[in-house]
């Protein structure tokens, strides 16, 4: 008998939001008993935790806790009360990989989409000009697509929520203000554009020509990523995804937008006796 | 879990039972976040992991326990403690829940 977990093994394969939730503390009878939860439209559960009161109020905190991507540990009465802590259920969300979409087939893509891979990511990279966006210039991508970003954006931009990215690597305005202006109409958690501290400031101007308020620039992480000395690709990948990883975390990261000076010191002059 | 499902998979199509283990909560340092999950066939075969290593030996035992012996889940707790019942602990001081069961669901 498994047929709880075959749903739960198959839905986990094909990247599908299912919810595990599970006594994992409690009366001996009830230990072990699993209530499995997939989103609607409708909500489908499996199992059982024991008790339907139960089963209904612990169904609702794993759809939330599946919206936010999130895993714990919840107390309950032998019937949902909240405030009793007679049962521990642990509640596993397994949420589809988040996703990262990075505009502009440059460089520091391919370093990019290697590191998001690295933490789990779908990545797409996007650019309109079909020599540079192949598929063989970026084996490590998911897709490889071939578009404006704006245009992109408009098929998928209602996809994206707080766990997912948007990086604009092409620092070029004619690629980078409509990528932005379109990813400012999505619910990204992460909004990030690569660039001088003089293409920033000349990029905000654009963007407040194209319309884009103070709560949409503060939205953007520009010079993006944290203020770590990255050189390379690989480097500014790593100072981009740990960027994304604070932002989420809410933790006080060094973000190079939040500072002032070059984004890259003279490593000779550094280097000189003083 | 999603890493260790073609082991359990092919064990199970090759007539062996399975324990499930997952660290449910985890308490100050640990290397694996809850949900961290590690698979054992009767056979003693081990797929995935829930630390850094530390504890995996003693989670071996519990889930060979819990198939061969009781049938029964068990939450088991690691960590440093002065208690002597944690015999086995994690080097970096936290502590760690792992809910181990039979893979009978």
């Amino acid at each position: 008998m498994s047929e709880l977990y075959d749903v739960l093994a198959s839905a986990i394969r094909s990247a599908q939001p299912v919810a595990l939730a599970e006594v994992v503390e409690g009366p001996d009878e009830a230990l072990g008993a699993k209530l499995l939860v997939r989103p609607g439209p409708p909500v489908q559960s499996l199992g059982s935790l024991g008790d339907a009161d139960l089963d209904r109020v612990v169904t609702r905190d794993a759809l939330g806790e599946l919206a936010a991507g999130l895993t714990a540990s919840r107390h309950y009465g032998l019937h949902g009360e909240a405030r009793a802590r007679d049962l521990t259920v642990f509640i596993e969300s397994f949420a589809p990989p988040p996703r990262m979409i990075i505009f502009g087939a440059v460089d520091f893509t391919a370093a990019l989409a290697k590191v998001a891979k690295i933490l789990g990511y779908r990545v797409t990279v996007c650019d309109a000009r079909p020599v540079f966006a192949t598929a063989a210039r970026f084996p490590m991508a998911d897709d490889v697509v071939v578009a404006w970003p704006d245009k992109h954006l408009a098929e998928v931009g209602h996809l994206l929520g707080p766990r997912d990215a948007v990086c604009v690597l092409t620092h070029d305005p004619k690629f980078d203000v409509p990528a932005i202006v379109a990813g400012l109409t999505t619910q990204v958690g992460y909004l990030g554009a690569m660039g001088s501290r003089r293409t920033t400031d000349d990029r905000a101007a654009r963007l407040r020509e194209a319309g884009v308020d103070d709560a949409g620039l503060a939205r953007v992480m520009g010079p993006i990523g944290l203020d770590i000395g990255a050189r390379t690709p690989e480097e500014t990948a790593v100072a981009i995804c740990a960027e994304m990883i604070a932002m989420r975390t809410g933790k006080d990261a060094p973000s190079l937008r939040d500072r002032e000076g070059p984004i890259h010191r003279d490593l000779i002059s550094q280097e000189r006796p003083s | 879990m999603k890493e260790i499902l073609a082991d359990i998979d092919r064990w199970r199509s090759e007539g062996k039972r399975v324990a499930v283990a997952r660290v449910v909560a985890l308490e100050g340092s640990g290397p694996r976040l809850p949900g961290a999950a590690m698979a054992v066939s009767e056979a003693g075969e081990v797929a995935g992991s829930v630390s850094g290593g530390c504890v995996e030996g003693a989670v071996v035992t519990e889930a060979l326990e819990v198939l061969n012996e009781t049938g029964r889940p068990k939450l088991c707790t690691f960590g440093y403690s002065d208690d002597e019942a944690f015999a086995v602990g994690l080097t970096c001081g936290g502590t760690i829940r792992v809910f181990v069961e039979p893979l009978d669901w």
